[in-house]
């Protein structure tokens, strides 16, 4: 797969790399804060989901959650497990298979002041809904002046899962992304969701939450702060999951761990990659982008969804127009495959980013590329 | 013979009783459910609701038709419902969907299909006591639960393990997957991951067969389309609409709703204020109908009332059959929250050993021809799971290929051949 010529890496005429201090600063946050806690306690996503809205629910009580399977069913991927027991079936509402109609309750729920938490079972149902979504929800407070505000939160998992096909499998951070008056979040970790979930909830404009199925069942390590009940993650900023020096790779959601992974096998190439988890895809992090640009010179953007028109093409206009004069190498930006998902498992691999084809580009933009010698 | 019961009577009962003491639990007999609900009935009362309110489209009790039409009927001199070869072949198909969704479920679990797969268990009798009775060219549009409406149609099992193992080998080609069954030849026409999803698109086959037979002059066009659909679906706002238009219209439709009473964990009682789904076609101004999903003949009766209707071209009509899922939603639902209780009592009504008693009962065929097509359906299913073990995986070239038919966009020309290499494509072109 990756046939790497260490002649071509070390005589790449790449500025002299301190190769021992590759700086491993996966997770910071519980590097930071090692002194407080005892242990690092792991805590899955789908916990870290649970817990908030736990907390949130219990903090206030205009908040309630709708949506199909969430009650009786404790979830259909079990996020919402335990919150009818304890909250009762006025708060935690199992509704009828109308994501039309809920998601319309919902918004009008919030233009009287009430926090609804609407559930998608997935993303490719909100599209029954979109309507309300962005018409009803994203537009009020602009066609009000301000008089309407809508604290609702959207949230469900998002893009592909494993051998669900076409029609459930799509990724909607660049749809919902461009349309002004919503909010768009994209966690990775236990520690994205429950802070992100928790400032979406508080929110007063409607959030779009997009988690990913596959993330749900996998830990990370929480440090004792995020487990405060008041812990909070502010929207609209990324955050750096690991330093670099030498090329700066955005992700977000299940992607950013495969950035990571390819990060250490670009370190081992003498690359050192920079990997910012995007965490707010609107407001998008502009800032904290361009800034890493300004430093490493090199960008590579990576998504799951459809190509066109995608967060991708955003970061790398919003780094063009920026940062032009800072860039070394063309943008790179990786998406998934522009086509529907197929079901086929080789085919469905190949239709979505794997960690080789983020390896690949990020060598391209530091003109270290390998020839595809095997073809996978 | 399982006796008909009077639907009207059956639904009559729970009403009356729950009028005075609205969440009183209730056992109904017809929805064969140990739910309690809350219901309020209408303030006129129910008998009423036979009435014909005027319009040209009565609410039947199927029991009162079909007593009508055996009392009528002098042909069936036999007073069977069925002859033996066509119940050889019911059977044949009921065994053929019960086989290949366990085996389904074998393969599951031992990694060769993935994702999500909807089995069909426990309700053959409404895919078979449909589909048999349509032609070629009649269109079927299912749900996600659509492989036995596959095979009733006419796809080859070996097709359709091919498409679920997402070899390149299967009906389509492996792109689709359990929940996208597709097949132009045999006019099933998906497949559909969205609930409600299928139904304007059966609407607009329908409209496609009427619309043949008045704009273009095919008189002899008297295509049928069925829509199948579940209990959930009734509460989507994309059912109400069809049923406007198809009634509207006067569309050859059949609207089929397999009530099996849950929506994954949702029961239906608990989602819908009006459980009796057929009820909601006389709103429309259609007939509609309620009739044991359990007993392939009744819904044979009543499909042949239905869908004769459509090709005489007297509009659509609704349908409710009365079923119920031996296994979970998917196979990946624990089926924790329905009642043992309750999927006792509907596995007692199991509709392959109602017709094979039926049949065995009124001398219509043995136990050694029924153990012939057991062994004969066992082979079938065995060699579909080796052609499809068997096949090739796509190829990735197979990766960006359909995504249009005209991928060039220019599209193409009456020879075949894409327009734009036609040596004279840009002839007249003015030059800036």
């Amino acid at each position: 797969m990756f046939s790497i010529l260490k002649q071509k890496v070390l005589n790449g005429g790449s500025p002299v790399m301190i190769l021992g201090q590759t700086v491993q600063r996966i997770r910071p946050a519980v590097d930071a804060y090692r002194g407080y806690s005892s242990a690092a306690k792991e805590m899955t996503v789908r916990e870290a989901l649970n817990s908030a809205l736990d907390e949130e629910m219990s903090a206030d009580p205009k908040v309630f959650i709708m949506g199909e399977e969430v009650g009786e069913y404790q979830g259909a991927y079990k996020i919402s497990k335990g919150l009818l027991e304890k909250y009762g079936p006025e708060r935690v509402l199992d509704t009828p298979i109308t994501e039309a109609g809920f998601t319309g309750i919902g918004v009008g729920a919030a233009y009287y002041g009430l926090k609804p938490v609407v559930e998608f079972m997935t993303f490719n149902f909100s599209m029954q809904a979109i309507d309300h979504i962005i018409n009803s929800a994203a537009k009020s407070n602009y066609m009000s002046a301000g008089r309407i505000s809508v604290p609702i939160v959207f949230r469900g998992p998002n893009g592909a899962a494993a051998g669900v096909g076409a029609q459930h499998s799509q990724c909607y951070a660049g749809w919902y992304a461009s349309c002004p008056g919503l909010k768009v979040l994209t966690p990775y970790s236990s520690e994205d969701a429950r802070g992100l979930l928790k400032a979406a909830i508080r929110d007063p404009d409607p959030v779009i939450f997009l988690e990913n199925e596959l993330l749900y069942g996998e830990s990370f390590p929480v440090s004792a702060e995020v487990l405060d009940s008041s812990f909070c993650l502010p929207i609209g900023k990324a955050k750096i999951e690991r330093e670099g020096k030498d090329v700066t790779i955005t992700a977000f959601s299940k992607m950013v761990g495969l950035a990571l992974k390819a990060a250490e096998i670009l370190a081992k190439d003498g690359i050192s990659a920079e990997i910012i988890n995007l965490r707010s895809i609107r407001p998008l992090d502009r800032a904290t982008i361009n800034a890493s640009v300004r430093k490493t010179n090199r960008l590579v953007t990576v998504e799951e969804g459809f190509p066109q028109h995608g967060v991708g093409a955003e970061i790398c206009t919003s780094v063009i127009e920026e940062s032009f004069g800072y860039l070394d190498a063309p943008v790179e930006r990786i998406a998934g495959a522009d086509v529907p998902m197929p079901y086929a498992a080789n085919l469905e691999r190949s239709a979505v980013p794997q960690i080789e084809d983020i390896v690949r580009a990020a060598k391209r933009a530091c003109y270290r590329a390998v020839p595809m010698a095997a073809a996978s | 013979m399982a006796t008909a019961f009077s639907s009207i009577g059956v639904i009559q009962n729970p009403h009356c009783e729950s009028r005075s003491v609205p969440s009183r639990k209730l056992y109904s007999a017809v929805l064969g459910s140990t739910q309690k609900f809350r219901f309020n009935p209408p303030s006129r009362s129910i008998s009423g609701c036979s009435e014909t309110l005027g319009k040209p489209s009565p609410i039947y009790a199927i029991s009162e038709v079909f007593k009508e039409k055996k009392r009528k009927s002098a042909s069936s001199s036999s007073g069977l419902l069925i002859t033996k070869e066509e119940g050889l072949e019911v059977y044949e198909d009921m065994v053929l969907g019960r086989c290949f969704e366990d085996m389904c479920a074998q393969m599951y679990y031992r990694g060769k299909m993935f994702g999500f797969v909807h089995l069909y268990n426990g309700q053959e009798a409404v895919s078979t006591g449909f589909i048999k009775l349509l032609k070629k060219e009649d269109c079927v549009v299912s749900t996600y639960r659509d492989h036995v409406h596959a095979l009733s149609k006419g796809i080859p099992a070996r097709e359709v393990m091919s498409e679920l193992f997402g070899k390149t080998t299967g009906c389509c080609r492996g792109q689709g997957g359990s929940m996208h069954m597709f097949s132009k030849e045999h006019n099933l026409i998906g497949g559909f991951a969205f609930i409600g999803e299928g139904i304007p698109v059966a609407t607009g086959a329908a409209f496609t067969s009427k619309y043949r037979r008045e704009a273009l002059n095919e008189t002899d066009c008297d295509h049928v389309t069925l829509a199948f659909f579940g209990d959930g679906t009734c509460n989507n706002g994309q059912f109400y609409e069809c049923l406007n238009m198809a009634a509207l219209w006067k569309l050859p439709i059949v609207f089929v709703v397999e009530n099996n009473l849950w929506a994954i964990g949702m029961s239906h009682l608990r989602s819908t204020s009006d459980p009796e789904i057929w009820k909601k076609g006389p709103a429309f101004g259609m007939p509609g109908v309620h009739v044991d999903g359990m007993d392939v003949l009744k819904v044979r009766e009543v499909a042949k009332e239905a869908i004769g209707r459509a090709r005489r071209g007297e509009g659509p009509t609704l349908v409710e059959c009365e079923t119920y899922r031996f296994r979970g939603h998917s196979l990946a639902d624990p089926d924790e929250l329905r009642d043992p209780a309750e999927k006792a009592r509907y596995a007692a009504r199991d509709p392959i050993a109602t017709l094979k008693k039926y049949m065995i009962d009124n001398n219509l065929a043995n136990e050694v021809e029924f153990k012939a097509i057991d062994k004969k359906i066992d082979e079938i299913v065995e060699d579909s799971v080796e052609f499809a073990d068997g096949s090739p995986q796509p190829s990735r070239s197979q990766l960006l290929e359909n995504v249009f038919a005209d991928p060039k966009g220019f599209g193409i020309g009456p020879d075949g051949r894409y327009r734009c290499e036609d040596p004279k494509f840009t002839e007249g072109t003015a030059h800036v």
